[in-house]
């Protein structure tokens, strides 16, 4: 499977699952500079509301972004990419959680040379993030 | 109570953010990116980059540096800690690599307040040095007032 001008409105490109636990919340507050404590406090989060820690939203984007990125092989091809933060994603201590990320045709601009690519991604069959969608440029 | 006067406003007041090999392997690693043009300069070269390429929503990284002149001000009327972040967009005109040196302007686009809520969006234009356009990125936070 690959996308070019001719792949079909509606073809699934991959669905990948991608872990998530709380060693990679720390990992990503370095690496992006977000050190919001609900992101790895089990007792700021709590006591905020929070049902426990939970995963940056630019993570969970972030992941579902880079699947689609590796997958398509270039970075570059990637033109546009948006996401709505809809459902917290709860990190468990100790445990893991599982993101799934499902990539879907969603139109295709042979003008432009580019796909609409929807992204589906959920934690426990609920999706995490609204209206994921990325365009990215067909070879 | 967010100072919703300030739609319009601009921000260039945060220095030039020079990306490098270092930060975009990092953060490759953070986000589970594996291709190899965020690891190797060889592989990056090789596919027509002049360096390693950042994964896609590594802009965020400078934007929320940016944003932060306009968001951590107190005038602005933002209480971080009554902050969910509601949605998120990028735009590329070419990926971010590492070598650039980049500047950023952040204009506050949009203050609506509803029913307590108010949605606080800024777009964070990201230049290069020679002044061409490398990427948007479009924020907007929730900010729950006193009584919400």
């Amino acid at each position: 499977m690959s996308l070019g001008a001719d792949t079909e409105v509606g073809t699934e490109l991959f669905t990948q699952t991608r872990v998530l636990d709380r060693a990679r919340l720390v990992r990503y507050a370095g690496a992006s500079g977000d050190f919001n404590p609900i992101h790895w406090n089990e007792r700021f989060a709590t006591e905020v509301g929070l049902p426990g820690v939970i995963a940056h939203g630019m993570l969970t984007m972030g992941v579902a972004g880079a699947a689609l990125t590796d997958w398509l092989g270039d970075p570059g091809r990637l033109v546009s990419y948006g996401c709505r933060f809809t459902r917290p994603v709860v990190v468990p201590d100790p445990g893991e959680v599982e993101v799934v990320v499902r990539a879907v045709v969603g139109s295709l601009d042979a003008e432009a040379g580019t796909a609409r690519i929807d992204l589906t991604v959920s934690v426990d069959g609920s999706t995490v993030l609204g209206k994921a969608q990325a365009h990215v440029t067909v070879a | 109570m967010v100072d919703l006067s300030r739609v319009g406003a601009v921000f260039t007041g945060t220095a030039p953010y020079a990306v490098s090999r270092a930060k975009i392997t990092e953060f490759a690693d953070a986000v589970g990116a594996r291709s190899p043009l965020h690891h190797s300069p060889e592989a990056a070269v090789e596919a027509g980059y002049s360096d390693v390429v950042a994964p896609p929503t590594f802009a965020v990284v400078i934007a929320q540096r940016a944003e932060s002149e306009y968001i951590a001000d107190p005038a602005s009327g933002i209480d971080f800690s009554r902050v969910v972040h509601a949605n998120e967009g990028f735009t590329h005109t070419r990926p971010l690599v590492a070598g650039d040196l980049v500047s950023t302007a952040v204009h506050v686009d949009g203050l609506t307040e509803r029913a307590g809520i108010t949605m606080v969006t800024t777009r964070t234009e990201i230049t290069d040095d020679g002044g061409a356009h490398v990427a948007t990125v479009v924020s907007t936070l929730a900010v729950r007032g006193e009584s919400a």
